[in-house]
C-alpha cells in the first residue's frame, strides 16, 4: 500500500513536468519550422507568467484554503523591484543571463517580504474578510507604485511621491521609475525558454512543498483549523509561508513580465484587481488544489481570446460562454459522472474484459 | 504517587454565564477517569480549558508538575496532552496516513529548505514517520486504508483515527470527547477494548466524556459527574453510579 501511494504521486508530479517539458518540445519544433505566427511568439512569455501566477496563487487558495485577490499586487512588486534593478545594472552587469537571474532573485525576494508584511496583520481574517483586504492591499500597491518617482544622478538615488522635478536631481541625472509612466527601456531579457525554467521551478518548489511536512501541516490547517492546533501545529507560522512563498513566487512572475516590455507601467489592467481576479479564474477553473489543472486553464484561457479575434465583437461573448461550459464540464456533478461513464481509461479496461 | 493531572479551583464565565466553577480533579497516571453529567453540563468546556481553546477565569491546571494554566493549545499540546473532538475533526482532504503524519509533525523534523530541495534527511524523516505511522495505524485496523482520503472512511473508523492522530502527538494524557457516540453496540464494545488496548500498551492516562453508561461502568475506573457546571458527585465508579443524587440529576431512577 505504502509503495504504491508513493509512485501514485510520483506519476503524477512526472505528468505535470511532462505536460509543460513537452508544450515546450512543440513549441520549439513549431518556431523552427516556422508554423507560429509573430502574434503568437509574442503571447509565449506572457502564458509562462500566467501559468507562475495560476500555480503561486492555488498555493493560497487551493492549499492554503485561503481566498486572497491581491495577488496581482505582489506581481506588481516584483515587476517593479526586478526592472529598477535590471535598469540600474544594465551598464554594470553585461551578461544578460546573469542580470535577470539576479533580477529574479531580487524581485521574488521583494515580493515575498512585502506578502509576508501584508500577511502578518491579514491572515488573522478569514474567508470574505481576507478577500477585501487583500483586494485592498493590491490596490495599494498599485497606486503607490503609480507616483513613485525615484532617480539616480551623481549623489545617489533620490526618491519622491510627488513629481519628477521634486527629486532634484542634478545635470545627467536619469530618472528610472517616473511615476505613471513607469518604467521604459528594461533590457528585453526574459525569453520562453526562461519562462519555461521558471514555470519548472515554480513547480518544483510547490508541488515539493505540497508533498513535505510543511505541506501537511499547511493543508491540515486547511481541513481544521481547530484540529490542527490540537495536534500542535504552529497555525500563523505556516499560514504565512503559504502566503509569503506564494507572494514571492507571483514576484518571480512580475520579474518575467517586465522583462518582456520594453516600458513597464502600473495600470489596472496590468495589476488591478481585474488581474488578480483573472488569476483566481485560473485556479478555480483549474480546480482548486490541482495544480496541473492551473496550468492548462492558464494557457487555454490566456490563448482563448487571441483565437478568437477572427470573431471581433464577439469574441469576449464566446469567452465568457466557453468559460461557463468548461466550469460546468469540470465540476457540475452530471458531468464528472458522464465524464466517469465515457472516460478514455474506463472503455480501455472494458474491452479488455471483454476480451 | 502524585496525580499527572491536577485541576485546582478551576472555573470560567460567559459573560454573565458561569459555565464552569470551582472544577476540581486529580487524575493519576495510567487512570481511565471518566467525565459524565446531562448535556449542557460543560464536559466540554472542561476539555476545552484543559487544551486551551479558552482562557480560564481562575484556576490552576497542572501536568505533570508543569503549570500549564492559559497556555495556548499548541504550547498545552507539546506539554503532553492530546484530544479528539465530539464532532469529528479530521483532515478530510487528507490521506489517513497523513493525518497520522499530521500528528507526529512535531516529532520528526526537516527543515522547509530540506523538504523543497528533497535533501537526504527529507527522505530518511519521511520514511520514519511512514512506519511510526503505520505502526499506529495497524494498532487501529486502519492499514489497509492508509491511501483513503479521511472523509471517505466510515464512521466508526473516523473516530478510531482521531485517536490515533491524537496518539501520534505522544501526548501523556489522552482526552477523549464521546468517542462512542453514533456507535452500535458492537463497535462500542469494540471501542472498549481499543481503549483498553491503548491504555495499556501505550501506558497512557485517558480523561473520557462519554454519555454511553456501559462504556462509562465498564472500563472507567474514577467518575466525575458535573451538572450545571458543578461538581455533583466525585469517586470510584461503583460509588458514584450508585450516589443517589447522581441518580436523580442524571440517570434517572
Amino acid at each position: 500500500m505504502k509503495k504504491l501511494k508513493i509512485s501514485k504521486t510520483l506519476k503524477d508530479n512526472i505528468l505535470t513536468y511532462g505536460i509543460v517539458i513537452l508544450a515546450y518540445l512543440i513549441m520549439q519544433i513549431l518556431i523552427g519550422t516556422g508554423n507560429v505566427s509573430s502574434l503568437m511568439q509574442g503571447l509565449l512569455v506572457p502564458l509562462c507568467v500566467y501559468v507562475i501566477l495560476a500555480v503561486s496563487l492555488n498555493l493560497t487558495v487551493g492549499i492554503l484554503g485561503e481566498l486572497s485577490l491581491g495577488h496581482a499586487g505582489f506581481m506588481c512588486v516584483g515587476a517593479f523591484t526586478g526592472a529598477f534593478f535590471s535598469k540600474c545594472m544594465q551598464d554594470v552587469i553585461s551578461i544578460s543571463l546573469l542580470r535577470f537571474i539576479l533580477a529574479i532573485v531580487i524581485g521574488a525576494v521583494a515580493a515575498g517580504i512585502i506578502g509576508f508584511l501584508i500577511g502578518m496583520p491579514v491572515l488573522r481574517l478569514r474567508g470574505d474578510y481576507l478577500a477585501i483586504v487583500t483586494l485592498a492591499f493590491g490596490e495599494i500597491i498599485k497606486n503607490i507604485i503609480n507616483v513613485l518617482y525615484i532617480g539616480k544622478d551623481s549623489r545617489g538615488f533620490h526618491f519622491s511621491l510627488k513629481d519628477s522635478l521634486s527629486l532634484g536631481l542634478e545635470e545627467g541625472g536619469t530618472v528610472i521609475i517616473n511615476g505613471a509612466q513607469g518604467i521604459t527601456g528594461t533590457p528585453k531579457d526574459a525569453t520562453f525558454t526562461m519562462g519555461i525554467l521558471l514555470i519548472i521551478l515554480t513547480l518544483i518548489i510547490v508541488l515539493n512543498l505540497i508533498h513535505s511536512r510543511d505541506g501537511r501541516a499547511i493543508m491540515s490547517i486547511r481541513d481544521n483549523l481547530i484540529a490542527a492546533e490540537s495536534v500542535g501545529i504552529n497555525i500563523t507560522k505556516y499560514k504565512l509561508m503559504a502566503f509569503s512563498i506564494s507572494a514571492a513566487l507571483a514576484g518571480v512572475a512580475g520579474v518575467l513580465y517586465a522583462h518582456n516590455l520594453s516600458s513597464l507601467m502600473a495600470t489596472p489592467k496590468n495589476f488591478g484587481y481585474n488581474m488578480s481576479i483573472m488569476i483566481l479564474v485560473f485556479v478555480v477553473l483549474g480546480g482548486i488544489g490541482n495544480i496541473r489543472g492551473s496550468i492548462i486553464s492558464a494557457v487555454i484561457l490566456t490563448l482563448l481570446p487571441e483565437l478568437l479575434r477572427g470573431l471581433s465583437n464577439y469574441r469576449m461573448l464566446i469567452y465568457s460562454i466557453i468559460l461557463i461550459a468548461m466550469m460546468l464540464f469540470n465540476w457540475s456533478p452530471k458531468f464528472i459522472h458522464l465524464r466517469e461513464k465515457y472516460s478514455l481509461k474506463r472503455l480501455f479496461r472494458k474491452n479488455r474484459e471483454v476480451q | 504517587m502524585a496525580a499527572l493531572l491536577e485541576v485546582k479551583n478551576l472555573g470560567i464565565s460567559f459573560g454573565g454565564l458561569r459555565a464552569v466553577d470551582d472544577f476540581e480533579v486529580s487524575i493519576k497516571k495510567g487512570q481511565l477517569y471518566g467525565l459524565i453529567g446531562p448535556n449542557g453540563a460543560g464536559k466540554t468546556t472542561v476539555f476545552n480549558l484543559l487544551t486551551g481553546v479558552y482562557k480560564p477565569s481562575e484556576g490552576v491546571i497542572t501536568l505533570d508538575g508543569t503549570n500549564i494554566t492559559g497556555l495556548k493549545t499548541i504550547e498545552i499540546n507539546r506539554t503532553g496532552i492530546a484530544r479528539t473532538f465530539q464532532n469529528i475533526r479530521l483532515f478530510k482532504e487528507l490521506s489517513v496516513i497523513d493525518n497520522v503524519k499530521a500528528g507526529l509533525h512535531n516529532h520528526y523534523s526537516y527543515s522547509t529548505i530540506e523538504g523543497i530541495l528533497r535533501m537526504p534527511n527529507y527522505f530518511k524523516m519521511e520514511k520514519a514517520m511512514t512506519e511510526r505511522a503505520m505502526e499506529l495505524l495497524h494498532v487501529f485496523e486502519l492499514d489497509n486504508e492508509a491511501d483513503y482520503l479521511a472523509a471517505n472512511l466510515p464512521y466508526g473508523k473516523q473516530r478510531k483515527l482521531e485517536i490515533a492522530r491524537a496518539l501520534a502527538t505522544e501526548p501523556k494524557l489522552l482526552l477523549l470527547d464521546e468517542p462512542a457516540a453514533g456507535m452500535n453496540p458492537n463497535e462500542t464494545m469494540e471501542l472498549m477494548d481499543t481503549i483498553r488496548f491503548v491504555r495499556d500498551n501505550f501506558d497512557m492516562t485517558i480523561l473520557l466524556i462519554e454519555h454511553d453508561m456501559k462504556l462509562v461502568s465498564g472500563i472507567c475506573e474514577e467518575l466525575t459527574v458535573l451538572n450545571f457546571g458543578r461538581i455533583l458527585a466525585q469517586g470510584s465508579t461503583s460509588a458514584v453510579l450508585n450516589d443517589p443524587q447522581v441518580i436523580t440529576a442524571y440517570l434517572g431512577e
